[in-house]
């Protein structure tokens, strides 16, 4: 039923030695009984110091529970967490809350989607981000402000002495994730997870917001999980792709791996929905068909089955499973598929870093 | 949480006064508003809600009605308020003796103004030596007129006000709804007492009129935010559209669609009537006639006796106590089932 | 902000003038009218006449307001002719207002300091005995009468138990000096411990009384908000950032909760307005409240009169003051 754990170590993009943060047979389920619902389902995957990790896949996928799971922040009722998450070591699922407190904001620190609604409106910004360097870094008042202000110079935030007093509705879209930013990275946490940071945001904005992470994350040091159900966004920044359908990992590749032959038919089907901005006119953007209320059960087959135009008789009766991939280019590659692609749907290869959107 | 996640734990079955924490879609805030909002928004927050189109309306009421059928509290509301108004309708012809009659009379003294429980007189009598049980049985028919046609009353000037403003809209919107702010803006139970002080001979008229002037500016809020929310759905554009007159659309269209939060509404209002009633009654401001006796007004006029004999008092509290609780445990519930959005 | 106060303000006014309108309305409605009801037991017909043109009772309606008007700015209300016989109306309200707003203000504070952590602790507990415990108390607090849990309080702890006074402001013949006229303050001003122990005991029962309205109606509002703003983002990101559980509920959800419970607290003024007729007539407890039972009782309208204008007065000031705490609680109206 679950996936079997993966457990050979690999070595990391840019260098081996042990992995920071490693999640094995990770597993939520909402409800109980027959309601019960597993949203994430036997995740593993690890992250190396500096590392860069994408999360993708459409909503529902599970993605955003994973990361909620790893920090502890799922709501406290209805929801049952199995597997392990380890960091530098140390189990965070079967950590006391009062240290898994102290990890999270300076060891761990977690940037959200919507970034007004992840302002509190009644505070000023200055103590939103102070009061996260009072915490951990134990500084006074108004040593914090100070860094404060520091950090959201850092951030790119113009002005920022004045902006500490500011409260979030009186900022712009970008200058808000700017802030969240700041805060995340106000204890240079060692790990990052950035849960589809651009994505309430406008086009032109959202470009800056990445190439501000990629900055501030190559510069320290910061290892980062990018959860998005953009493949344009990973390509500008992830090391290392796993991409999730139906709470499962389908297919895991190194970037240009994944982009030169995507292996899983719903990783052809995402890459092929991205627009590219040099592009042969008329070709149409295919989205991946239908919805994720399409899915059959894993238990019953392949969840992708009835969405999938690959699909053959066996993907409807046996589960597949997540084994490694040696037909494809790149090592390491790992696939959850009865019927791979063999040739790239989109054609030519994308060039990576200009098409980052 | 941005993932979509099927509803596990707000599933219709599990609703109670407080469960459902499941992870549900995610809720923008959009708490608290402006300021000067206050009661206002809570009515408007109520009038959208029980606002849909006609096809969504027949589904919002029986997915309302599959919630409402398993909930303790509506359930425990539903007997209550069953109960009492087939009392109110039976209570004649089942009360033990004339609720006006003074049977015990003669027991009453000086030392003993109050007619102890006796063989078929189980609860006593009450000053007048008239029978407690029967008083009280008898009792729940006026209490329930006084509920029933202050409500109303309320209703019928909420509708008037509330459709001229919602109906018509553009100066008259703002004239009315001005008046209904500053009606709102006085402390109603205070104006009750006010409007009833007016009256030289106070009776169960002035009583049910002065609690129903101060439920207009509820209702016309109320209605008139529910209609405003349908003046530009397809419904009412699309009976526009094909010519329909203004009133036939406002009565036809608007005015059916904003029963829902009318209903929980008026049983709110019941349960207050009730008991603001009571407190007229206890001011000297009631109907002095006590020969159809209403639980209120048996109350108001225990005052004298309470340290004494307070069971003359307990007995009608009782009684309002459990039928008002009844009314808000029903509109409580019939808010909660309405409002998708009010998991509380 | 400032734009915001004036336009408060400037709507204050505005229900100021439909209120005067309005009890210039009810004056004139009052049974027998006017003459009467200052006449009183006077009213022969030949003095009837005589008021009526010494008013100016057959001069157009608008010229009547406005002679109303300048009486009521001048504070001449008129004399009681009831209970308080020969006093100026104006007078018994300045007299027994210290009497009322003490015993608001503890009462809301009482009302406060119980429904705000129990709502908290009620939301955080959603579900559990202590929440459905606590909703089924306050569902069933809002269906009690005030005044028939006052007479019970009074029952219970004054006529059977004897613990506290069944009824007034302080023990007869007391050595008490008044400055306020505020008791328990008084008391304490003067270091007249035993006059402000004594005033205190006084106040408790109808002080709890009385808090039963806003109690209920606050602590359902504290639930309801906790559980909506435990639901939003920004607690989320405070528990991300790794804070303690005490800052997490100080300053990022309390701080939100808390600001419709500020606007429904004035709203309660009003319900403690009204409450305080009912609970200050069990104890016979000398503020406005209890002459303002008097007077319905007795029809005093004079005193009716004050009392009603300066309660509705009282009640549109305090929400405008409500009004504007908001603004400055709520950096979102503040800065727009």
């Amino acid at each position: 039923m679950t996936a079997q754990p993966i457990t050979s170590p690999r070595p990391a993009a840019d260098g081996a030695g042990e992995a920071l943060l490693s999640v094995r047979d990770l597993t939520v389920t909402f409800g109980r009984g027959r309601k019960a619902f597993r949203a994430v389902d036997g995740v593993d995957f690890d992250v190396y110091p500096g590392q860069t990790v994408g999360l993708v896949g459409e909503s529902g996928c599970g993605k955003s529970v994973t990361s909620l799971a790893i920090m502890g922040l799922l709501p406290g009722r209805g929801n049952t967490v199995g597997g392990r998450v380890t960091f530098a070591g140390e189990d965070l699922l079967s950590m006391p809350a009062d240290q898994l407190r102290d990890r999270r904001g300076r060891d761990v620190a977690m940037i959200f989607q919507d970034p007004l609604s992840s302002l509190n409106p009644v505070v000023p910004l200055g103590v939103q981000v102070a009061e996260v360097i009072e915490r951990h870094k134990g500084r006074n008042r108004s040593d914090a402000q100070q860094e404060a202000a520091a950090m959201l110079k850092k951030v790119g935030i113009p002005d920022p002495d004045r902006r500490l007093k500011e409260y979030p509705h009186q900022l712009s879209g970008g200058m808000r994730q700017r802030a969240l930013i700041a805060m995340a990275l106000a204890c240079e946490p060692r790990l990052l997870i950035a849960d589809e940071p651009t994505t309430a945001l406008d086009v032109t904005i959202q470009a800056q917001i990445l190439a501000l992470l990629k900055e501030l994350v190559s510069e320290s040091g910061t290892a980062l999980i990018m959860i998005t159900h953009d493949l344009g966004v990973v390509a500008g920044l992830c090391d290392e792709v796993n991409v999730l359908y139906a709470g499962r990992i389908v297919e895991r590749a190194q970037r240009h791996d994944l982009f030169a032959t995507p292996r899983h038919p719903y990783t052809g089907g995402l890459l092929a929905s991205i627009p590219r901005l040099h592009e042969e006119r008329g070709r149409r953007l295919t989205p991946v068909p239908g919805s994720v209320s399409d899915n059959i059960p894993w238990e019953q087959g392949c969840a992708f089955a009835p969405r999938c135009a690959n699909a053959v008789d066996v993907c409807r009766q046996q589960t597949p499973t997540l084994v490694p991939d040696r037909d494809a280019v790149g090592d390491d590659r790992l696939l959850r598929c009865h019927n791979p692609l063999t040739a790239n749907p989109v054609d030519d290869t994308p060039t990576v870093e200009e098409d980052a959107r | 949480m941005t993932d979509h996640l099927p509803d596990t734990g707000t599933s219709p079955g599990s609703t109670g006064t407080g469960s459902g924490t499941g992870p549900a879609e995610p809720r923008r805030p959009g708490l608290a508003g402006r300021p000067g909002a206050r009661k206002k928004e809570r009515i408007d927050r109520l009038a959208e809600a029980g606002t849909l189109s006609e096809e969504e309306g027949v589904s919002l009421w029986q997915s309302a009605w599959r919630r409402l059928r398993r909930d303790p509290v509506f359930l425990v509301g539903a007997v209550i308020i069953a109960a009492f108004v087939v009392l109110a309708v039976i209570a004649p012809w089942i009360a033990p003796h004339d609720p006006a009659a003074r049977l015990l009379i003669d027991q009453r003294t000086t030392s003993n103004p109050i007619p102890g429980p006796q063989p078929g007189h189980p609860l006593g009598a009450d000053d007048a030596g008239r029978d407690m049980l029967s008083r009280l049985m008898v009792g729940a028919r006026q209490t329930l007129i006084v509920g029933v046609l202050a409500t109303l009353g309320g209703l019928t000037g909420g509708l008037i006000l509330g459709t001229l403003a919602g109906g018509i809209g553009g100066w008259m919107d703002g004239v009315v709804m001005r008046i209904v702010d500053v009606m709102l803006s006085i402390p109603s139970l205070l104006m009750a007492f006010s409007l009833a002080a007016m009256f030289a001979r106070p009776s169960q008229w002035t009583v049910i009129l002065a609690i129903a002037i101060i439920q207009i500016p509820i209702f016309a809020r109320l209605l008139r935010g529910s209609m405003m929310a349908q003046r530009h759905s397809d419904h009412v554009l699309a009976a526009q559209a094909l010519g329909v007159r203004a009133p036939a659309i406002v009565f036809r269209h608007m005015l059916p669609n904003s029963v829902g939060p009318v209903i929980v509404q008026g049983t709110l209002v019941l349960a207050v009537a009730i008991i603001d009633a009571a407190a007229l009654s206890f001011l000297g401001l009631g109907n002095p006639d006590d020969t159809q006796p209403e639980w209120g007004q048996m109350l108001g006029r225990a005052q004298q006796y309470f340290n004494t004999h307070p069971e003359v008092a307990v007995y009608p509290a009782l009684c309002i106590i459990v039928v008002a609780l009844g009314f808000t445990l029903m509109g409580e519930s019939l808010r909660e089932a309405l409002d998708p959005k009010s998991r509380r | 902000m400032l734009r915001f106060i004036v336009r408060r303000s400037l709507q204050a006014l505005l229900a100021l003038f439909v209120l005067s309108v309005l009890l210039f309305a009810w004056l004139r409605s009052l049974p027998g009218g006017v003459v009467s009801a200052l006449l009183g037991e006077r009213g022969t017909p030949e003095n009837a006449a005589a008021l009526r043109s010494a008013l100016g009772l057959d001069d157009p309606l608008y010229v009547q307001y406005w002679r109303f008007l300048q009486r009521a700015l001048r504070g001449d209300f008129g004399v009681s002719n009831g209970v308080f016989r020969g006093e100026p109306a104006l007078d018994v309200f300045f007299q027994r207002l210290p009497a009322t707003v003490e015993l608001s203000i503890f009462a809301m504070i009482l009302a406060l300091t119980l429904a705000i952590p129990l709502g908290y602790v009620a939301a955080r507990r959603r579900g559990g005995p202590l929440d459905t415990g606590s909703v089924v108390f306050s569902l069933v607090g809002v269906a009690v009468p005030v005044f028939f849990l006052a007479y019970v309080l009074k029952y219970v702890f004054a006529v059977q138990l004897g613990w506290l006074p069944p009824s007034g402001r302080q023990t007869v013949g007391i050595n008490a000096t008044h400055i306020t006229n505020m008791y328990v303050l008084d008391g304490i001003l003067t270091r007249e411990w035993d006059a402000a122990w004594d005033a205190f005991k006084h106040l408790l029962l109808p002080a709890l009384a009385l808090a039963s309205i806003p109690f209920a109606i606050i602590f359902r509002i504290t639930r309801a908000a906790v559980i909506d703003v435990m639901e939003e983002d920004y607690v989320r990101t405070a528990r991300a950032k790794g804070l303690t559980p005490r800052v997490i509920r100080v300053r990022h959800i309390m701080r939100n909760a808390l600001i419709p419970v500020v606007t429904v607290v004035g709203l309660q003024i009003g319900a403690l307005l009204a409450g305080a007729v009912l609970t200050e007539k069990v104890f016979a407890f000398q503020g406005i409240g209890q002459a303002l039972a008097i007077g319905f009782e007795r029809r005093d309208y004079p005193v009716l009169q004050v009392l009603i204008m300066m309660a509705a007065l009282i009640y549109i000031l305090v929400n405008l003051l409500v009004d504007i705490a908001y603004a400055v609680i709520d950096p979102r109206v503040r800065t727009k």
